[in-house]
């Protein structure tokens, strides 16, 4: 697609990519490529001598049974996280889209956690659910539950998940109500008088038209829980106990921090654009179909 | 018509105020311990309605910051906050804006391939790139910086791609009608396409300020300094120390300030908030 109506200029269109182009190739393209150089590299444990060892540190990195660990640990969380906060948000979406009296108020107070930062959601779960000082734990005691997420590793991921989950609930429910509010009336009213009940109408109607969205929330959430729970995490087990709670961002992370081997921290985060670049390409191909369908 | 029994409604209703209660708790609580007293919270003899420590907690948290572990006013972090969502917000939007000004009313050798360039950002995320990163924004001594806490993220594919779509659907006549006027590129731009992208500036503006405000790993990596810290950064040290040394209404009124500026935006912009949401992530 192109426009008809265009300026004649030769340096004022660079002119004006200029800026961003800059930060483009210094802070984005120039890092990545140092990461994938690095990643084929092996420095001595001095940082005196480098050496060009082609996939040693991927290979090596596949070995580590952690690595593997935390690669189904993280696709573990993404599918635990995605599957609670989109049930849950497509049932208050439902509840939310019939003429119910006061639904742009419950929209309202639904969808402000959006803007809540995932440290912050740390925060607040890890306060609720503290051993020691939580709310909650007091109830969860009170049931013989041996509550204490800081030193059982399930607890912890299973805290993790929970708070995860429940800062995603907002975004989920705001685009499931969209999608169903972009559903014709008539549809509905068809299957009505068809004699099909609520809940049939549901999921032989209003479930498969909303497909479209269901799979595009299932991509935007799996890239949710790779990325942004680093700052749940982080403020509330720390990758703990053990590496329970450690995700693969979590990983490269820490592993660069303790500054231990430069070669390996690149190589893993090769393999995380690798990641982003096929769940973003998959993103794509269904946002195409969106548009034809 | 679709009928919806009295029963149905109900059921509805009470759903809904359900995860509204879900939703909420977890805020109330921390407003709550923001108003109690600190030894009262450590026992785990917790009430579940406000106390009458509001003012002092809050006027402490503000102005002078916890006792133990940052020492910093969480009222500087909130200004630090402040400045880098800000110059993110606007940088990526007067960035992204003039790069599809010129990518779609110009024509120029490389104009798709720098499209691309800027478009395949998009699948480099902060997050799989950390440490190389670090090392270009040390390098250009710019760490503790409002700079180094701005620059490396002021690029948008979403919002270049946003605005390269929008501008498509000009019509061409108000070029051409501008053009007859004697407007060049920079008149056309200032007068006619800049006030016509307005109400998308603005939907951009409220997720990007979001955005920014919520910053975590990127701030996290490159600040050292307590002074430059932000309160997303702040909140994390202050529970950083031994359990029974964290001042659980002061990292409680944190959490609340930390949410309030982002919320507010949410709330008050809601129209707006929908909008950017919806368009940015198509």
């Amino acid at each position: 697609m192109q426009k008809q109506a265009i300026f004649q200029s030769k340096l004022l269109p660079y002119a004006l990519v200029a800026p961003q182009l800059a930060i483009v190739l210094i802070f984005f393209y120039w890092p990545a490529l140092q990461a994938m150089i690095q990643s084929f590299l092996l420095q001595d444990a001095f940082g005196l001598s480098t050496s060009f060892v082609w996939f040693e540190n991927y290979i090596e990195l596949f070995k580590e049974p952690a690595y593997f660990e935390a690669i189904l640990r993280t696709f573990f969380f993404s599918f635990a996280i995605a599957v609670s906060s989109l049930s849950f948000a497509l049932l208050l979406a439902v509840m939310a889209d019939k003429p119910l009296r006061g639904s742009m108020l419950y929209r309202t107070l639904l969808i402000w956690p959006y803007a809540v930062a995932p440290p912050v959601v740390g925060v607040l779960w890890i306060f609720m659910l503290h051993p020691s000082l939580g709310v909650l734990s007091r109830y969860l005691r009170a049931l013989g539950i041996d509550w204490n997420p800081l030193l059982d590793g399930d607890q912890a991921a299973a805290l993790i998940i929970l708070a995860a989950a429940w800062k995603q609930i907002s975004y989920n429910f705001l685009f499931f109500l969209a999608g169903l509010q972009s559903i014709p009336r008539s549809v509905i009213e068809a299957a009505a008088i068809d004699g099909a009940r609520p809940m049939r109408r549901f999921w032989t109607v209003i479930f498969p038209l909303l497909s479209p969205t269901i799979f595009f929330l299932l991509v935007v959430n799996i890239v949710y829980a790779f990325f942004d729970t680093f700052g749940i995490i982080d403020t509330m087990t720390r990758g703990g106990p053990g590496k329970s709670t450690e995700t693969l961002v979590y990983k490269v992370y820490t592993d660069g921090l303790l500054g231990g081997n430069l070669g390996s921290s690149a190589a893993q985060s090769v393999i995380l654009m690798i990641m982003v670049i096929v769940l973003t390409g998959i993103q794509f191909r269904f946002v195409e179909r969106k548009v034809t369908y | 018509m679709v009928e919806e029994e009295g029963f149905r409604r109900y059921i509805a209703h009470i759903i809904l105020w359900i995860g509204i209660a879900i939703v909420a708790f977890p805020v109330y609580l921390a407003f709550v311990a923001s108003t109690q007293d600190n030894a009262v919270i450590a026992n785990g003899q917790m009430s579940l309605l406000p106390g009458g420590h509001f003012f002092q907690t809050y006027y402490q948290t503000i102005f002078v910051g916890t006792s133990g572990s940052t020492r910093e006013p969480v009222g500087n972090m909130m200004l630090n906050s402040l400045v880098m969502a800000l110059l993110i917000a606007l940088g990526k939007i007067a960035v992204s804006i003039i790069s599809a000004y010129a990518i779609v009313y110009f024509r120029f050798p490389f104009r798709m391939a720098l499209f691309w360039l800027i478009f395949i950002t998009l699948m480099l995320p902060v997050e799989v790139r950390i440490y190389p990163t670090y090392k270009i924004v040390a390098d250009l001594h710019m760490l503790d910086s409002y700079a180094g806490l701005s620059l490396p993220l002021i690029a948008s594919a979403t919002a270049t791609l946003l605005f390269r779509q929008f501008f498509m659907t000009v019509p061409d006549e108000l070029l051409e009608a501008s053009r007859i006027d004697g407007a060049g590129p920079f008149r056309f731009f200032w007068d006619t396409l800049l006030p016509l992208s307005r109400t998308n500036m603005a939907a951009l503006f409220v997720i990007l300020f979001i955005l920014g405000w919520n910053q975590y790993l990127w701030p996290l990596l490159i600040t050292t300094r307590d002074d430059m810290q932000t309160i997303q950064i702040g909140i994390r040290k202050m529970i950083t120390t031994t359990d029974a040394l964290t001042e659980w209404p002061i990292v409680m009124a944190t959490a609340v300030l930390a949410m309030l500026p982002p919320v507010f935006v949410v709330v008050a912009m809601q129209k707006l908030f929908v909008r950017g949401l919806v368009e940015t992530e198509k």
